[in-house]
């Protein structure tokens, strides 16, 4: 309905040379720019700064209130480390799938093309369902997770397993192969090759598809629901507490909680980035 | 971050659409001219298939197909074979059961709204980001890909600490003059917008960023209205991106489960969607039930995914 104002109007664009960096605004295009910035920030921005407002104004007692609560502790606790060892999985699992699928040709790779990208399409509640029919009581591999941490990591790791692949996955198809075969060719092995060689272009999609699985872990919910029963203190993550105290209108503690989550975030994006840059540096 | 991953898209995309500009649905013959300069440096020399194929290939391949098979093929196969072990019967239960169907409906329903409403502002912004220059559009940009990042949890919570009836910074004035969104479906709609906002901008961009502005330039110098160029030239070179980012936010609105949660207040037949309705049955010991309803919701999302990579293959042959 606003594409028409959103669309290059008015005659100024025209006489300026085509340019890939871009125009000026032209009054259509700045009318449409501020409908949408508008719109953004009435969506977003602003209920984002409510959390934050929100968990500010009832000042640093909250927070600690919130972190002084054992079980809200333990689940933030529960949260980020499952979210760091599932994001260590998909590091290294996530770079071998994106290796195969690129440098591997065999009959029914389009169908693991496919498979990697159900857990982004599939509803979360139905990601815990599916789970729990492999991995729950009635599993019949005998395997019963369901209500335990190894739980919680299994739903982390479902629903995070295609960031890594679909970062890497494009950089790898581009890699120049000269360098690989002036390597092999002087003598390295195939593991040097790859350490040496390949890894080092390949570091800065691994570290941003890594930064997306641990932000998605971090306030993953709906695949728990049902599967790792939200005991406190043993199986409730951060999100499931921001979530009690929404239900018990504590929506202060809710905030305090929302912004430890974001805050830890923060912290492992700036780490990650850190790490990623010295790597690559190092090469 | 978000620029690298955008970039990693773009550069996948440019390979591919050398690679198959013959067979690509949305393909022009004008385009391919345009691209090719830029491109062909690019391309790494086609002599791939001679790679080194050692006992080591098929130890790799094995180890991913029986981690993909046992992580999500398996499992995601379970749930269609519990859906239909008795039969067909569940899954007529659930299609004649008044309140399923109708959550089935307001889910269809919310999906629909919020993504025309991302379709919109997903295609503008995207044409504003990358044809145009303005202070402020790389922070824009930045905070485009946030509500990816944000806990659903937490999306529902910004929403209701602003838009609630009671206490809400902008709920109590909405409420006097007669909306209700917290606790209704407006305020799905919202929650449903929010978490799938990105996921247009980011299969347009790379289109619009590959096709240049050329042509665009060309109709415009001869005279046509900048109605006229959306509709002719700019809306059918980027159509397959949009269609893309369509699916998977359909896909995506479709199955929002957290941050719907808890904004509906779950209110039987009025704002109860097809992924509580899922909870609900399966806590309420209908297991059979929740099975058919989440297969429906599983073959959709399946669907999605199918569609998106029969028509957009990456960086393959």
């Amino acid at each position: 309905m606003t594409s028409t104002t959103l669309t290059p109007a008015g005659r100024s664009a025209r006489k300026r040379r085509p340019a890939r960096t871009g125009h000026p605004l032209t009054r259509g295009s700045a009318i449409g720019l501020g409908v949408a910035t508008m719109w953004f920030s009435l969506l977003v921005l602003i209920p984002l700064a409510a959390v934050a407002a929100t968990a500010a104004g009832s000042g640093w007692d909250s927070f600690s209130r919130a972190l002084s609560n054992d079980a809200t502790a333990s689940a933030i606790r529960l949260t980020v480390l499952m979210a760091l060892a599932v994001t260590a999985v998909n590091v290294v699992m996530g770079t071998l799938i994106a290796w195969v699928l690129v440098r591997d040709r065999f009959p029914g790779q389009r169908v693991i093309e496919v498979v990697i990208d159900v857990p982004f399409a599939l509803p979360t509640i139905v990601a815990g369902l599916v789970l729990l029919s492999l991995y729950g009581p009635t599993s019949p591999l005998g395997v019963d997770v369901a209500g335990t941490r190894l739980s919680v990591f299994l739903a982390f790791l479902f629903v995070t397993t295609p960031f890594v692949v679909r970062s890497v996955q494009p950089v790898l198809a581009e890699l120049d192969r000269d360098a690989e075969e002036a390597a092999a060719s002087l003598g390295a092995s195939r593991f040097t090759v790859f350490r040496r060689i390949i890894l080092p272009s390949l570091i800065p999609a691994i570290a941003a598809g890594a930064t997306l699985s641990f932000a998605r872990a971090v306030g993953e919910y709906g695949s728990l629901v049902l599967l790792s029963g939200n005991l406190p203190m043993r199986t409730e993550v951060a999100s499931v507490r921001i979530l009690s105290s929404i239900e018990n209108d504590n929506p202060d503690n809710a905030a305090a909680v929302a912004v430890i989550l974001l805050a830890i975030s923060l912290v492992v994006i700036v780490v990650v980035d850190v790490l990623q840059r010295r790597m690559v540096r190092r090469g | 971050m978000a620029d690298e991953t955008i970039d990693g898209h773009a550069a996948g995309n440019g390979d591919l659409s050398l690679v198959k500009t013959g067979h690509e649905p949305g393909h022009e013959p004008g385009r391919e001219r345009l691209r090719e300069p830029d491109d062909a440096p690019k391309r790494a020399p086609a002599r791939r298939a001679a790679a080194r194929r050692g006992p080591l290939t098929y130890v790799l391949r094995l180890i991913v197909i029986a981690y993909l098979f046992f992580l999500i093929a398996w499992p995601l196969y379970l749930v269609g074979q519990n859906a239909f072990k008795d039969g067909f019967g569940a899954m007529r239960d659930v299609l004649t059961d008044a309140d399923t169907v109708d959550a089935l409906l307001l889910t269809v329903q919310i999906a629909a709204i919020s993504v025309v409403l991302n379709t919109v502002f997903g295609v503008g912004i995207s044409l504003l980001l990358v044809r145009y220059d303005f202070p402020g559009k790389r922070v824009l940009n930045a905070l485009l890909d946030m509500p990816l990042s944000v806990s659903p949890i937490v999306v529902g919570l910004a929403l209701t600490l602003v838009y609630n009836g009671r206490s809400g910074w902008f709920g109590p004035a909405l409420e006097d003059a007669g909306f209700q969104i917290i606790f209704a479906v407006p305020g799905m709609v919202l929650a449903t917008t929010f978490i799938a906002l990105p996921l247009v901008i980011r299969e347009v961009v790379p289109v619009l960023e590959e096709v240049g502005d050329d042509q665009e330039q060309a109709a415009r110098s001869l005279g046509a209205g900048a109605f006229t160029t959306f509709r002719r030239i700019t809306l059918p070179a980027i159509k397959w991106g949009v269609v893309y980012g369509v699916v998977l936010s359909l896909a995506r609105a479709l199955g929002e489960f957290g941050a719907v949660k808890v904004v509906s207040g779950n209110v039987l037949g009025s704002t109860r969607t097809a992924t509580l309705a899922v909870e609900e049955k399966y806590l309420n010991f209908d297991k059979d039930g929740a099975y058919a309803t989440s297969f429906l919701l599983a073959l959709v999302a399946v669907a999605a995914v199918i569609v998106v990579s029969i028509f957009k293959p990456k960086g393959k042959r």
